[in-house]
């Protein structure tokens, strides 16, 4: 049920972006989702891939500070207030969402958010008793 | 020009006289200093074991130097000469590696440091109408207090403002019509970049004189802040292992500092060598105190660079002048009038877990102040991937290394490998201030 996000440490440097899209690239790994947290002196990129082990040993090799994190992604039904009832099920079972950010399953019309937890296991639990599907590790290679 | 002296007879002693006030003083320090750990193991072995092994003035030369790192490695009581009992105050430096250096004085030793202190303002022409603003830093840092107690002993106002909050600075010079003021030069300008923010015009103050200090300043710099302020500025010297400021001072001529010679023995040595230079010539300032004996100090090596005048002044004055500082012979850093060794800095940052082996200290101008940034490269095993960490760990460095060397740096951190590397001798410190 929890996914690998990579996370990278990225100050802000003409081209350093570009630096890790294209060496992902080179190593035949795909970005599943992405998002950028920035502050003025740095940034923190959050990506999905298809092979996350793969992509921490080369960017590690690269000299590029990256690590895994867990997250979870679940599906969203793709109508009015379909987020929004997942939101109210977490809120009200105390669940606390550090960051989240969204992306498009290409095969369905549904939509895919990808959470950041404090707690990843209560998280968890709660969305399996509301039954929002979680997005399963095998699923997002196969995206 | 009306020249006022507040020791006259001293103030314009001849030189035969002059000497014979040091060698006099140098056999009661000597006297006090065989009385404590340090030089009672050091005198003898140089050949000193009474003051009446000391038959003229050439034969302070006997007496090795003694150094910053000897002070560190004698705290705290290694270089005091009585019970404590009889101290009535300590100043303290921040700490290198931890280990600080202490000064220590006796109500006699803190009234004759009083007394030089108010020679050197009344020879700038202030007196007791005057009010003095003191924005040096009160508290360990010798800057606020010694000042303070001259003024207080010339009789001046004293409002004792310390450093900080410039808004408030400006209002109490407005609503007190203050006259001089006891500040860093970068402060003064400063100030002076805020005023038109505050609605407050130069001519609004009452300004007259203002006594600049702590850090080393060009021509340039005084000559702006006395156009600015359409004032006088002097400059001051000192240092807290000799009292604080007050060794030397400018009088009315402002022509570099007269070093009050009946108080302190003034050498200038080649930093490298250490042998004596002429007069005239640039060298390290090495100082024997001669008017404290709780805490003696002799051959003090201050590392600061500069040289003597020996042609004699207008004001009648006849101790010798001695040049704005020119520079260090060692790698301390002044930051807005606060020194800063850079192993302090390196001593800080290399023992957090988060950085790296890298680090680099820059020091730049930011308007008329200083700006200390401390560049860190994180170590990648310990970065855990959230932005927050990073926000933390930034704060973190920043408060631990103003615990330590009392300024607030700017912190960046960079990914491992960016910062320049060294195979040789790092250069970690780059310095981008304009040069005196």
């Amino acid at each position: 049920m929890k996914i690998k996000q990579i996370s990278v440490f990225l100050e802000n440097r003409k081209g350093r972006l570009y630096d890790v899209c294209s060496l992902l690239g080179q190593k035949d790994i795909n970005i599943r989702a992405l998002n950028v947290a920035e502050t003025e002196s740095f940034g923190i990129l959050r990506i999905v891939v298809n092979k996350p082990d793969a992509a921490v040993s080369a960017l590690e090799d690269a000299g590029i500070v990256a690590r895994i994190t867990d997250v979870i992604a679940v599906e969203v039904e793709d109508r009015p207030g379909g987020l929004a009832d997942i939101l109210k099920a977490l809120a009200d079972e105390d669940v606390n969402i550090e960051y989240m950010y969204g992306f498009v399953e290409k095969s369905s019309d549904k939509a895919l958010m990808v959470f950041r937890f404090d707690d990843v296991d209560k998280a968890a639990k709660v969305l399996k008793k509301h039954n929002i599907k979680i997005v399963t590790e095998q699923g997002v290679r196969e995206l | 020009m009306e020249i006022r002296y507040w020791n006259k007879e001293v103030e314009t002693a001849d030189r035969q006289k002059i000497e014979q006030i040091q060698l006099q003083r140098l056999k009661t320090i000597i006297a006090s200093a065989l009385k404590t750990p340090f030089y009672s193991r050091r005198l003898p072995v140089a050949g000193i074991k009474s003051p009446d092994d000391i038959k003229s003035l050439d034969d302070l030369r006997k007496i090795p130097f003694t150094m910053k790192d000897d002070l560190r490695q004698n705290y705290p009581k290694g270089l005091l000469s009585v019970d404590t009992s009889e101290v009535v105050r300590i100043h303290t430096s921040s700490g290198t590696t931890g280990i600080p250096t202490v000064i220590y004085l006796s109500a006699k030793d803190l009234d004759a440091a009083t007394d030089i202190m108010a020679r050197s303002i009344i020879a700038t022409g202030a007196g007791r109408t005057d009010i003095l603003q003191n924005m040096m830093s009160y508290g360990l840092f010798t800057g606020g207090l010694c000042m303070h107690y001259g003024a207080e002993r010339v009789g001046m106002m004293v409002i004792p403002a310390a450093g900080g909050n410039t808004k408030r600075q400006v209002q109490l010079m407005k609503d007190f019509r203050t006259t001089v003021l006891h500040i860093t030069p970068s402060y003064l300008l400063h100030i002076h970049s805020k005023l038109a923010e505050y609605g407050v015009a130069v001519g609004d103050l009452a300004l007259k004189k203002a006594f600049i200090g702590a850090e080393p300043h060009s021509e340039g710099t005084r000559k702006k802040i006395e156009e600015l302020y359409k004032i006088d500025a002097y400059n001051s010297y000192g240092l807290s292992e000799m009292n604080g400021p007050g060794v030397a001072f400018e009088c009315v001529y402002k022509n570099d500092l007269h070093l009050w010679e009946d108080a302190y023995i003034v050498e200038i040595i080649n930093p490298k060598t250490g042998e004596l230079v002429p007069d005239g010539q640039e060298g390290e300032v090495v100082l024997t105190n001669l008017i404290r004996n709780a805490m003696p100090l002799m051959r003090y090596r201050t590392r600061d660079l500069a040289f003597l005048h020996t042609e004699p002044c207008p004001c009648g004055r006849t101790h010798r002048r001695l040049s704005r500082i020119l520079g260090r012979s060692d790698d301390m850093l002044i930051i807005n009038g606060v020194n800063v060794f850079p192993s302090q800095i390196e001593e800080v940052v290399m023992k957090i877990p988060e950085v790296g082996t890298n680090y680099q200290i820059c020091v730049e101008k930011y308007g008329e102040l200083d700006k200390l940034i401390v560049k860190v490269e994180l170590y990648s095993k310990m970065f855990m991937g959230e932005a927050k960490q990073i926000d933390n760990l930034k704060h973190k460095i920043a408060e631990e290394l103003k615990a330590s060397i009392t300024i607030k740096p700017a912190i960046e951190l960079h990914e491992p490998g960016v910062l320049p590397a060294f195979e040789g001798k790092a250069v970690r410190v780059v310095d981008t201030r304009p040069k005196l």
